[in-house]
């Protein structure tokens, strides 16, 4: 297998969750879809279960973040925040988009 | 939510295998349930209880517990065994904490057991994430207005347990004690304790 990346996102960077709608299983819940949140913790890499459910091999192995989203950031309202672990793929830098948005 | 609730296809395609080695002597029912037994026997809150009364007399061992999970496990001998990714987070006077898999009913189980049917509820699933301080009150548990709340979403490779606060008028308690404090639902965060 050829070397793996290392994480591409570090704790207190804020990500984007993607914006889809796949017709295969994601572990990226739909609540939480083209939010903003900040990464709280990066984990060890695991496979991606989006490539495990379409059984491609070898799945994508990606490291897995611990992201915290402020309530009002998914529901429009409320105080709490919610945490959702997210594969890499799943993400994007805010700050990149931003620039290359403004391009 | 992505589509079904993953448990149902997962358990026919289980019953199926179960049924084809049966069926082909690679196994017996017999083996299977003694195999699922072995599981549930090691597996109970008690253990979570015993990794949140040591949390509560050991201040080293509180701070490895909230880093490093998995190497406090090792400490209590509950480690070993294809253990999957565990992070244990601490209710604090500012912040509670609460779990949910809300792709399905992601769980704990070493430490805590199998998990209780509201665990595995499309309502609790749903509604806790979006509005938790009304859901933790149906659980009897009313929080301060002040008292912020993290829902952990489990739904990818970790695991989530909460450390309880130690209750007040505990310091003559033994550890041991301690542990039978702990109850299932604290440490979910569904409870104070």
């Amino acid at each position: 297998m050829p070397p793996r990346p290392g994480p591409r996102f570090g704790p207190g960077q804020r990500v984007r969750t993607a914006v889809v709608d796949p017709p295969h299983h994601t572990r990226l819940p739909r609540y939480a879809r083209g939010r903003v949140g900040v990464v709280d913790r990066v984990q060890a890499a695991a496979p991606l279960p989006d490539d495990n459910a379409r059984r491609i091999e070898p799945p994508r192995v990606e490291p897995v973040y611990t992201v915290r989203f402020a309530a009002a950031d998914l529901w429009g309202q409320g105080s709490h925040t919610v945490t959702v672990d997210l594969w890499e793929s799943y993400l994007e830098a805010v700050d990149v988009a931003v620039e290359a948005e403004g391009a | 939510m992505s589509g079904q609730h993953a448990s149902q296809p997962i358990a026919a395609r289980v019953r199926h295998l179960e049924e084809r080695l049966i069926q082909a002597g690679v196994l017996t029912d017999a083996q299977i349930d003694q195999a699922l037994e072995r599981f549930l026997a090691t597996a109970s809150p008690t253990n979570g209880a015993r990794l949140a009364a040591r949390a509560w007399v050991d201040r080293d061992f509180r701070e490895l517990v909230l880093a490093d999970a998995n190497a406090a496990l090792a400490e209590l001998d509950l480690g070993g065994r294809g253990g999957e990714f565990l992070r244990v987070v601490a209710n604090t006077a500012t912040q509670h904490n609460v779990v949910v898999c809300t792709l399905c009913s992601c769980y704990p189980l070493r430490l805590l057991g199998p998990s209780p049917s509201w665990y595995k509820s499309e309502a609790y699933r749903a509604r806790v994430v979006r509005e938790p301080r009304e859901v933790l009150a149906e659980f009897g548990l009313r929080l301060p207005p002040e008292m912020g709340i993290t829902v952990w979403d489990s739904s990818a490779e970790a695991r989530y347990v909460v450390l309880p606060r130690r209750p007040p008028a505990t310091e003559n308690l033994t550890e041991p004690d301690l542990a039978r404090l702990v109850t299932r639902n604290g440490l979910i965060g569904t409870a104070e304790v």
